[in-house]
């Protein structure tokens, strides 16, 4: 193969390699009923320190992703509150993830809506996009294996947790 | 010459607070030209998602704190990762938004460059054209005798 030849073919190797690089950077189909969850650590929202979805491997977690600024995740924050009051327990926890939200911002709506059960920040949205969300709030049922048994893209209530989340805990779906 | 040790110590002392005093005030508007929404995917300067009106606020609230331009968007950094920035840092890997365009221009003009010097070299011995043979000619003259009106 000559020079120029060579050089052709690495200029286009090159492209290729940009385009498949673009592609697998920014597209994420994220995670559907029956995928393991993604379980990368991030920074605790409060208290320093990192934490991820593993530490809780062995029981049921309800992930759900909020941010400050939005107002469907104010509505629900009570509702998930009352629901982890209720069900707290080695075998099951809320946690929350604060994302793109400012973490000032973040811990404020923790106080003002006494959320007690843990948050992590996810302040470039990394988390979010490798869930594959569109949007806050969305809500993510994780089993003890650490797959995702329920899912909901927007935000839960009283209702919904009792009938679509309870019966899943408590095995009867 | 203690005088002027001592002269010389005070101007590098005043050096940096002289440079601070220099430096304008960070700006809403000049910085909401240069950070993104994270959320909208544009600039600041065209979001109003509430996010964005928060984003607006915090900035608001470190010049108010007489932060400069740079720790300001330092700070976003901060909160939203290396995204919030509308022009990627110069360092690392978002070194290379700027480097390959650079190099890209570069290795075109020197394929250019080289083409053109390629095509003179070429040009210069290029001999004139010989023109048709002898028995093309005759061919041709024939043809043209039998159309001749």
């Amino acid at each position: 193969m000559s020079v120029r030849s060579s050089i052709a073919v690495l200029a286009v190797l090159a492209v290729i390699g940009l385009l498949v690089y673009g592609l697998v950077s920014k597209g994420s189909s994220g995670v559907a009923v029956g995928d393991p969850v993604p379980s990368s650590p991030l920074p605790r929202l409060e208290g320093g320190g990192e934490g991820s979805l593993t530490e809780y491997r062995g029981s049921w977690v309800l992930v759900n992703f909020w941010a400050s600024w939005c107002g469907p995740c104010k509505e629900e924050a009570p509702a998930l509150e009352r629901f982890q009051r209720r069900r707290e327990s080695a075998k099951f926890t809320v946690l929350g993830i604060d994302s793109r939200d400012l973490s000032g911002d973040g811990r404020e709506f923790v106080r003002r809506y006494g959320l007690s059960y843990p948050q992590l920040r996810d302040g470039d949205g990394a988390a979010a996009h490798a869930y594959g969300t569109t949007g806050v709030p969305e809500n993510f049922l994780v089993d003890p294996a650490g797959r995702v048994r329920w899912l909901l893209r927007g935000p839960v209530d009283e209702e919904y947790l009792r009938d679509q989340v309870a019966p899943l805990l408590e095995g009867k779906s | 010459m203690r005088t002027a040790i001592a002269l010389a110590l005070v101007a590098l002392i005043a050096l940096p607070v002289a440079g601070a005093a220099a430096e304008p005030r960070a700006s809403l508007i000049e910085i909401e030209k240069q950070v993104m929404c994270p959320v909208c995917g544009t600039l600041l300067q065209l979001a109003e998602s509430p996010q964005a009106q928060r984003e607006k606020a915090f900035i608001r609230r470190l010049i108010d704190e007489g932060r400069t331009e740079a720790q300001i968007k330092d700070a976003l950094v901060t909160e939203y990762g290396d995204e919030v920035l509308a022009l990627p840092q110069g360092s690392g890997f978002s070194l290379s938004a700027y480097l390959v365009p650079i190099v890209a221009f570069l290795v075109a003009a020197i394929a250019l460059a080289v083409g053109v010097a390629r095509w003179r070299r070429r040009g210069g011995r290029e001999t004139p054209d010989p023109g048709p043979s002898d028995e093309d000619s005759k061919r041709l003259d024939a043809d043209l005798a039998r159309y001749d009106l």
